[in-house]
């Protein structure tokens, strides 16, 4: 599944810039800034944080650089570096201020499955792209941070479940669980969103 | 014969095709008998693709400056410090 970086040689690079080559360092950043920004806007929701979380990955992933075993790939470890950037500013967030009582209610312990309804065809196109990705952004962010941030380096940074689970510092059965109840709530809140109106034939559970 | 509640409890292994294969034969027998799972692995699958067509976050160039500026700062103090990595 972890394909979208498989045509960028990252090796030669890495060891240059393990060596102090400030240049190849610069490089790496250069190819994976879009999508650490992007995980840290998934996970804090929140422009501010994600750029704190952005430029502390890199300048942690530059102090520890030679540390770094390479055991796993660069852009792994890196992720596994802005994930735990971008909970601990959601940790502090939240303790900043009141927790909101109406978080989702769902602990996801039962596979929720309620809306069951066709979608009407062609549903997406009937929305801007904007609005469509406000759609998705909105869905997203209402899950839990747990399963958001487990479904977002799952089926949206497309990482593998091992690299997920390495990323996290979690077990991969934990990946697996987390992803199929955020895959479930995804598809329930927009199965409300797109499914064909006044059609609800199935709705006999 | 498996119930509606075995099949969503696999319901990933269906979707990314890790069943093996007793397990898949199994799911795709209840998801062929099971209007219900059928539209929700039809549905789950929509919802995959959709997030899969999202627009990837473009960096707005300040803050891509402003991170570039970090690092220089970052790499420069080390070099007048002459500080080796750790």
């Amino acid at each position: 599944m972890a394909q979208a970086t498989a045509v960028f040689d990252e090796a030669p690079l890495l060891e240059r810039a393990r060596a102090g080559d400030a240049e190849a360092f610069t490089e790496l950043v250069q190819h994976y800034e879009r999508r650490i920004y992007r995980l840290a806007k998934h996970i804090t929701q929140n422009d501010e944080d994600a750029e704190d979380v952005l430029q502390e990955t890199f300048l942690k992933a530059f102090e520890h650089l030679p540390g770094f075993q390479g055991n796993s790939k660069f852009y792994t470890w890196v992720t596994r570096i802005a994930v735990n950037e971008a909970l601990m500013k959601l940790r502090k967030r939240k303790s900043d201020k009141t927790v909101p009582l109406d978080e989702p209610v769902d602990t996801g312990d039962e596979l929720m499955v309620r809306e069951i309804a066709v979608w009407e065809e062609n549903a997406e196109e009937k929305y801007s792209r904007q609005e469509m990705n406000d759609i998705l952004q909105k869905a997203v962010d209402g899950l839990k941070p747990d399963f958001r941030t487990v479904f977002v380096l799952r089926d949206i940074e497309e990482l593998s479940t091992e690299e997920t689970a390495e990323a996290l510092g979690i077990s991969v059965p934990a990946v697996k669980s987390r992803l199929l109840r955020a895959r479930l709530q995804l598809r329930e809140k927009l199965t409300r969103q797109f499914k064909r109106k006044g059609e609800n034939i199935f709705d006999y559970l | 014969m498996i119930t509606c509640k075995d099949f969503l409890r696999e319901l990933n292994e269906y979707l990314d095709e890790t069943a093996d294969v007793s397990m898949k034969k199994e799911l795709e027998l209840h998801v062929s008998q099971c209007p219900n799972c059928f539209v929700v692995v039809d549905t789950t699958k929509q919802t995959l693709r959709v997030f899969k067509g999202m627009e990837p976050q473009e960096i707005p160039s300040t803050v891509q400056t402003r991170l570039m500026e970090a690092l220089q700062r970052r790499m420069n103090s080390r070099r007048a410090t002459g500080t080796a990595p750790e």
